[in-house]
Parts: structure tokens; sequence; C-alpha cells
């Protein structure tokens, strides 16, 4: 593959485990019931409207944990501390997208979707 | 079978486009007959197309760069031109809807097609030969990534003979970029051009990124990373962070053009806004993405020419780092006007400016950096030169774009144009050349001729300004961008003197162009056999020029920042080595050719609806890579005897060179 044949960088190279069959069931599992809660939440008609959205948010969030523990095998073990910066440093920026976006288009809403005289939208 | 296509794609009655696609064929068919005359196809292909080696990418990624550097200039003075004629009652030469595309394709090839693949040649070129590396870490993918961004450049050229490209502004905003508004090819055009250089981009992104943490030469802790190659690390995480924004708000586009969904729409629940908050997202970071690696270019050519270390080496890296993080905060200032409130504004104004504190920090690690050394006025420290004064004018203007009050008089004006022109070109276009002009002896083993480099500066530094402040001045006055014809005859003296300093500019890249010829033809007379022909301080310099394929025989040891300039002090440089192990390369491949191909294809056909071509085209990509997955045979040992050989013919002569001219080699002139 690459030419990194011999180098004993600055980084290291010990890699932390990859995970037992057992954990990787587990992982299986939990993503397929939280695929199903998901899709429950729309389908089931059981969920009062305003809390689908919410719902989805909260098990999609979670499915992408599960995702990121069970099978990328992120943890606090010494050798998965650079990969548990990046893992933050990505928290950071996709909070950063997705909390601004949601507040910069929240804030034009309330200032540019008047209700028109009119209509009776709201 | 042919989807949306017919000849009447081809627009015959545009007596412009045919005449540049006449003399586009004749001198493309006049390059291939050349080189079937020289009989270097074969040469082409085994040793350029399908190498793996950086450096050669690298150096492919830099002649793609140039050459779209000239269709993007094309499109510059043609809308210079138009401007400059289309007064009050005249017309101009250039029909709307050609004018529009001019100026969307303008934007598009200059920072995609232009200054992407200049800052990535550059990272590929230098990145591992300062770390101590022998290559990148993904050699492959790397080559993937360049084939991936010339398939975008072929969509690109081809937009203009075959269709047309979009009319809609370099980032097509809905709902104009909608089927409903932009019914014809051009936005399709658009949409897979950018995500086949984009998937080339984030592929290249990651590569780099493990390339540095993963690769670094034994001793170099992130501390001891040469500038360029800390810029080169934090724009490769700006690209990972960022160009996958660009790539799903791209997608969404396509799913309302394609599907017939309404993201972005007028009608049932689109918001055309979210489009343009998203892509902002993704640009305001793109353009430290092109420029941080300009900022390391200028402080190693800084550091190199005047002597000295680097001042401020780690305010440096934390200026950098925080521009790193502080370019995600600042997006909305692309569009204040479209209707936030005071607090949104507010917040963004001021990261803004605040972003600017680590730029001006940088500014005055150089300035100090020259202070008190002996400066060499060479050609690489007259780009940064320009670019510190430019760039700190583009700078200013830019902190005053960030007051939401003056930005709602001033947006969409070529006040603003004007703006990021100073930054891009004094900032991006200044770095790049300079990067050039730096780095080029140690690609090709002899330096850029010095006289028309000069000249090209200084071509490129006055006609920057005299065809920009008046569009300063015209922006106070209220004329905005993208003009096709306007009324106002007042206006028209401005636009004429901005006319003349494009055609300064173009004197410029005329100068560049006819510097490489005429370096290349006195090669002879410009030749390094040093490997170090400025004094400079950092590991590129320690091997020789061009690098033998494997870069280092033996990977050095760091044990400082500047390491290279540390060993010529203490004589512990061009050490010979006792014996050599054998080195681990990776084999060449033709691969990425082919997904490139099958690539260009596969976008080729979603622009035109043609399924079936769509189809095998993607899957031609997933087979070849499938099939590069199973190809065990991607490597292979130098041995240590061959690798003894090549070191000593290169380390006999320039031992020789310590003490005297080798009289076999005199008419070389040595620097």
């Amino acid at each position: 593959m690459a030419s990194q044949h011999g180098h004993a960088s600055g980084a290291d190279h010990q890699h932390a485990g990859h995970g037992s069959l057992k954990s990787y069931i587990v992982g299986f599992i939990l993503s397929i019931v939280l695929t199903l809660l998901s899709f429950g939440c729309v389908m089931s008609g059981a969920v009062p409207h305003d809390l689908i959205v919410p719902g989805i948010v909260v098990f999609c969030v979670a499915q992408v944990l599960v995702q990121l523990v069970f099978f990328l095998h992120l943890s606090t073990a010494p050798g998965q501390r650079s990969n548990l910066t990046i893992g933050v440093f990505t928290v950071l920026i996709i909070a950063i997208v997705v909390v601004g976006s949601l507040w910069v288009l929240h804030n034009m809403n309330v200032n540019m979707m008047h209700p028109l005289p009119m209509t009776s939208m709201g | 079978m042919f989807g949306k296509l017919s000849l009447s794609a081809i627009p015959f009655h545009e007596p412009i486009i045919m005449g540049t696609l006449l003399m586009v064929s004749l001198a493309g068919a006049a390059l291939l007959g050349w080189v079937t005359y020289q009989r270097k196809w074969g040469y082409l292909w085994s040793e350029w197309f399908t190498t793996v080696d950086h450096k050669r990418i690298g150096v492919m990624y830099i002649i793609m760069a140039l050459l779209m550097l000239l269709r993007g200039f094309a499109d510059a003075i043609m809308m210079r031109g138009q401007q400059a004629m289309a007064s009050a009652d005249a017309a101009g030469y250039l029909p709307p809807h050609h004018y529009d595309q001019i100026f969307t394709a303008h934007g598009d090839i200059m920072i995609f097609f232009m200054a992407m693949p200049f800052i990535t040649g550059l990272m590929n070129l230098v990145v591992p030969l300062q770390i101590g590396a022998r290559d990148v870490a993904y050699p492959f993918l790397n080559s993937l990534s360049y084939w991936l961004t010339a398939s975008g450049v072929v969509l690109i050229m081809v937009s203009m003979f075959v269709g047309d490209f979009a009319a809609t502004g370099w980032l097509a905003y809905p709902p104009l970029s909608e089927l409903k508004f932009s019914p014809t090819v051009g936005v399709d055009y658009y949409i897979w051009s950018l995500q086949l250089s984009g998937l080339g981009t984030t592929l290249s992104g990651i590569n780099f990124i493990v390339t540095i943490l993963r690769m670094r030469t034994p001793g170099m802790t992130l501390m001891k990373m040469p500038v360029f190659t800390w810029t080169a690390l934090v724009t490769n995480i700006l690209i990972v962070a960022a160009f996958p924004v660009l790539t799903v708000t791209l997608a969404l586009l396509a799913a309302d053009r394609y599907l017939d969904m309404h993201f972005f729409t007028n009608e049932l629940g689109g918001n055309a806004m979210m489009y343009v908050n998203l892509i902002w997202i993704w640009g305001h970071p793109e353009v430290y993405i092109l420029v941080l690696p300009c900022f390391g270019a200028f402080s190693e050519i800084i550091a190199t020419f005047s002597g000295k270390p680097l001042f401020g080496y780690k305010s440096m890296v934390y200026a950098t780092a925080g521009i790193g993080i502080l370019s995600f905060l600042v997006w909305l200032h692309h569009f204040f006007t479209m209707g936030s409130g005071a607090d949104v504004n507010a917040f963004f104004g001021i990261m803004t400016m605040i972003i600017s504190v680590p730029t001006g920090v940088k500014l005055f690690n150089w300035l100090f950096t020259m202070y008190r050394g002996r400066v060499r006025l060479t050609v690489p420290v007259l780009w940064t030169i320009g670019f510190m004064v430019t760039f700190t004018v583009g700078g200013m203007t830019g902190v005053l774009l960030a007051v939401p009050g003056a930005d709602f008089v001033l947006h969409n004006s070529v006040f603003l144009i004007a703006h990021f022109h100073n930054v891009i070109i004094g900032g991006v276009v200044f770095g790049c050349l300079a990067a050039m002009n730096y780095w080029f002896p140690k690609a090709f083993g002899f330096k850029l001729e010095e006289r028309f480099g000069k000249y090209s500066f200084w071509c490129w530094l006055v006609g920057f300004y005299v065809a920009f402040v008046p569009l300063y001045i015209l922006g106070l006055k209220g004329m905005t961008r993208r003009m096709n014809h306007y009324v106002n005859p007042e206006w028209q003296p401005y636009l004429v003197v901005a006319l003349i300093g494009a055609v300064i500019i173009m004197a410029g890249i005329g100068f560049t162009l006819l510097q490489i010829v005429v370096s290349v033809r006195n090669r002879a007379e410009n030749r390094d056999l040093t490997g170090d022909p400025w004094g400079g301080r950092t590991l590129e310099w320690s091997t020789s020029s061009p690098p033998p394929f494997y870069n280092f025989a033996v990977l050095p040891h760091v044990e400082e920042l500047d390491q290279f300039w540390a060993d010529k002090e203490h004589k512990r440089a061009y050490k010979r080595q006792a014996r050599y192990a054998d080195i681990h390369m990776p084999r060449n491949t033709g691969v990425g050719v082919f997904m490139g191909a099958f690539g260009t294809a596969m976008g080729f056909a979603l622009v035109w609806h043609i399924w079936w071509l769509a189809a095998a085209g993607l899957l031609g990509m997933v087979g070849s890579f499938i099939a590069r997955a199973y190809d065990t045979d991607v490597d292979y040992y130098v041995s240590g005897a061959e690798v003894e050989k090549i070191e000593r013919a290169r380390l006999v002569p320039s031992q020789k060179l310590v003490d005297h001219v080798d009289p076999a080699s005199a008419g070389q002139k040595v620097a």
C-alpha cells in the first residue's frame, strides 16, 4: 500500500481493540431497534404530531453514537485519544452548522415571514 | 438513446463560441499531433498519467491550474471588455445569456479549477518532502483525486461547446437555479463538475490529514513541523469538514432538478434561504482553505530569504488553528441583507472582525521576520511583499464590509467584487505564484528565470490596482455586480480603466508563461545541482532537485525546527551512508485514470439524461475500484544497492560543489 515501511513516525501505531462478535451483534441490534423506533414514530400514529420531529432527531443522534461506539470503536481508551479529539472537533463543527443554521433561519423567518394582510396564514 | 442531447446542443449560431471551439480544436490537435510525432504517449502514460508519485501528481495539478487560469482569465477579460463598452445606448458584444454564463464560469473555474488545483498541487509537491516522508499515505487515492478533479475540468470545458453552462452566478442560488427558471443543462453541468472534483478534493483532504499525522519522520513532533505543513494540515481539516456540506447541498439541488423534490423551490415548503445558508457554511471555510497554504508558503519564503528563523513560529501555528475554527463562525456575513435580525447580524459581524486578528498576527510575524534580516529581493520575495501590502488593503475593506450597516449599502455591489479579488488575487494568486517560483527548482532541478518573473510580478501588481480600484469607487457609487449593460454613462471611464488593468494583468500572465518557456530553454544555465538553491531551512531542501522518486534514501531525524538549517550550520548535512536499506514503494497504476474517465462519462450522461451511459459510468467506477481492491501487486522494494547507486551519483557532484566547480560542468552556472 503506502510507502510507510520502516516509518517509526512520531505517531503511535498501537491499535485499540477491534471489537468482538458480541459487541458487533449488540451494535447491530441497537441500530435496528433505533431505526424501527424512528419509523414507528412516524408510521404508528401513536406519537403526538408535535413530538414526531424531536423523536426522530433523538433516535438519529442515538444511532450515530451507537455506530461510533460499536462499529468505529470510539472510546476514551489511551490508543483512541487522537480519534476522540477528532471526534470532539467534528461534534463542534456539526454543532456550529446545525445550531447556527437553525438560529439563522428561525431568526429570518421571524423577521421576514409576517402574515400577509389578506390571508390567514400565520 | 442520447437523452436530451442532440446536434442542436452545439451553439452553431454563436460566432464567439464557435471561434473558440475552432481555436481549441486546432491547438488541441496540434498538441496531440506533436506528442504523437515525438512518440511520447508511452512516456506520458507510464511516467505521468499513471504515476502515484506525489511530486509528479503535484506538477500535474499545477499545470492544470495554469491552464485553467488562462480559461478563467479569458472569461474575465471578456467581461471587462463588455462592461467597458455596454454603456447607455451601446449593447456591447456579448448577449446577456452568454455574458451570464461567462461570469458564472469565471467564478467557478477560478475557485474550483484554478485555485484549488494550485494549492493541492503545492501541498502534493511540498508536504511529504517537508515532513521527511516518501509519499503520501494513500498514493493511489492521490492519483484518483487528481483524475476526479480532471474529470470536473473536462465537464466544465465541454459545457462551453455542448449545451451551455449555468447562468446563475458562481454559487447557483435557487430559485434561479431550479428547473423552473434554469431549464437548460447549464446548472446540471455545474452540479456534476463540482461534485466530481469535490469528491477528489475531499479524498485528498483525508489523504493529507493522514499523511501529516501519521507519516512524519522520526523526531518531528507537531510543533517541529514547518509552517507550510501546518497550514496544509489545517486546510485539509477544513476541506474534510466543509466539503461534505457542499456535496450535500449540491445533491439536494440535484434532487430538486432531477427528482422533482422541493428542498429549495418557492413552493411546497421549499426554502431557498436554506441553500444560501448551507452553501456559505462551505463557502467561507473555502476561502481559508485557499489562502492558508499561501500563508504557509509566504512564511517559508520570507524566512528563507531573510536568512532568519520565522518570527513567532508558535503564534503562527496558533493563528492558523484559530483561523481554522473561526472560519466556521462567519458565514452569515455573505447574506446580511437576507433578513436576519440585528442580533444575528451583529454576532456574525463581530466574528468577522475577530477573524481578522489572527491574520493580523501573521502579518506582523512576517514583518518581524524581515526586520534586521538580510532580505534578498528575489521573485518569491517580491510576490510576498506585494501580497503583504495588497492583502492588508483587502483585509481592511473586508472588515468594512463586516459592518452590517455598511454591508446593506455595499452588498452585491462591485465594491464587494473589488474586495474579494483584492484578497484572492493578493493572497491566493500571489501566494501560488510566489510558491511556484520558490519550489520550482525543487521540482525540476533548475531555477525559474528572474527577469521575466519580475516583469510578471510588476504587471500583476500594477494591473491589479488599475483593474480593481475603479471597482471600489464604482461600488461606492452604487454599481451592482454582474451587469451586462448599464445606463449611467458616468461609470464608463472607470470601467475602461478597469479594462486597461485587466490588460496589464494579461501581460503579467504572459510573462509568467514566457518565464517558464525561457527557463526551460535555458535550463542548463539555471541548473541547481545542490538541491538547495536558496539556502533553505526545511527538509525538502536537504534532498536533491528533483528529488529521487523515494525522496529520502535515509529518513532524516529531526530534533529541531529548521532541522536542515541546523544540519548545515553544524556541517552534518549531505552525509553519505555506509549502506542503504531497501525502500518500500508503491507501484504506478492506471486505475485512477480509468475511474476519472468513467466519472466524466457518468457526469456527462447525467447532465444530458442519458441514463444507460450514467449507469455504465457508475458501474465502471465501482468496478475499477473493486478490481483495484483485489490487486495485490501494488508495491515493490527498491534494493539498497540501487539506492546507493542513485545516491552516489547525486552526492558526489554536490560534495565537489562545496570546494570547487567541476570543470566538466563548466558552462553550467552553479548557484
